[in-house]
């Protein structure tokens, strides 16, 4: 099982954080952010229309024949968007845990660090990392 | 691993009272800067703003409260737990308007004024401003737009304090304008 990225979205599309584990298929296009942002808030609001039911958590992922997307949104609208691939469970916990650890310390304490930049932190990004390679199901051999 | 960032946050609880002087120095210094209430009143909401919009990233963190569904929903959560996690007192909400969209706290004791009394040339200072500007603006980072105000105040001679909040209306999220 592998994690293959991250990314994190404030509440106005903008793109906080991006890192990346494992990707195979690693290029990139000008243009990707917005895209990845405008699919998930069509996403939201398809399956907020879509449900014949009322939903309490809405939108929470889904899966390719390859990967599967864990999408996490607080209630300020932040947005943490992890891919894996199929094996994994669940991730709402750790999306949950990867906003109330790292990142929140990093920008909305640090009274210097703008709330709707992408982030410059390199402590941010390290204590990122070592979260994600301390999962359970990290490893990128297996991939 | 979540029960332990828990316990790193729970053993940094300090004295309180640091944070009720360092307010009163706030007010006084604001006080000196302007010397008009009304302009100290306004900068108090505005600091209580710009604290509000980052506190409430640390709220939603540490209680794991979801998204509420109700104005009286959201009263309880301030109430309950928003005010107990960070003043270590639990307000009562009353005199609710027919419609649901206005409510009271009532603050036995206010941490903030624990060594106050306003100088008779202070009248219109509303002392603890910055807490109507945290509400605000805390509220506003979940969609709400709220009027945050103090009709009754004890430094002022008032029984009890009273802070009343009423609601205005939801915020609608946008699609980020595209280049073209």
């Amino acid at each position: 099982m592998t994690v293959h990225n991250l990314y994190i979205f404030d509440r106005n599309g903008t793109c906080l954080h991006y890192s990346e584990w494992s990707v195979h298929k690693s290029f990139h296009f000008s243009q990707e952010f917005k895209l990845m942002y405008g699919m998930l808030f069509s996403i939201r609001s398809f399956v907020s229309k879509m449900s014949p039911i009322d939903m309490k958590d809405g939108f929470l992922s889904f899966q390719t024949s390859r990967y599967k997307l864990h999408y996490y949104e607080t209630p300020t609208g932040v947005k943490i968007i992890m891919n894996t691939d199929l094996g994994v469970p669940s991730c709402r916990d750790i999306l949950h845990q990867i906003y109330s650890t790292s990142p929140l310390k990093v920008t909305v304490k640090n009274p210097l660090c703008s709330m709707s930049e992408t982030l410059q932190s390199e402590l941010f990004s390290s204590r990122l990392d070592t979260f994600i390679r301390t999962l359970p199901f990290f490893s990128v051999r297996a991939g | 691993m979540s029960r332990q960032a828990n316990r790193g946050t729970e053993s940094k609880k300090m004295n309180s009272e640091l944070f009720t002087l360092t307010y009163g120095a706030l007010v006084t210094q604001l006080c000196k800067d302007y010397e008009n209430d009304e302009e100290v009143n306004k900068q108090l909401d505005k600091m209580g703003y710009n604290i509000g919009v980052r506190l409430i990233e640390d709220f939603l963190a540490r209680s794991s409260v979801g998204r509420c569904h109700d104005f009286r929903e959201t009263a309880d959560v301030i109430a309950k737990v928003a005010f107990k996690m960070y003043l270590g007192i639990t307000p009562s909400v009353t005199n609710w308007s027919p419609a649901g969209d206005e409510f009271s706290l009532i603050l036995e004791s206010n941490p903030l004024v624990d060594f106050v009394e306003l100088p008779d040339n202070h009248s219109n200072l509303v002392y603890s401003n910055l807490l109507c500007g945290v509400l605000r603006g805390a509220l506003e980072m979940v969609q709400m737009a709220v009027d945050v105000r103090f009709a009754q105040d004890t430094l002022r001679g008032d029984n009890v304090t009273e802070i009343r909040m009423k609601f205005i209306k939801r915020i609608e999220e946008n699609l980020p304008v595209g280049d073209d």
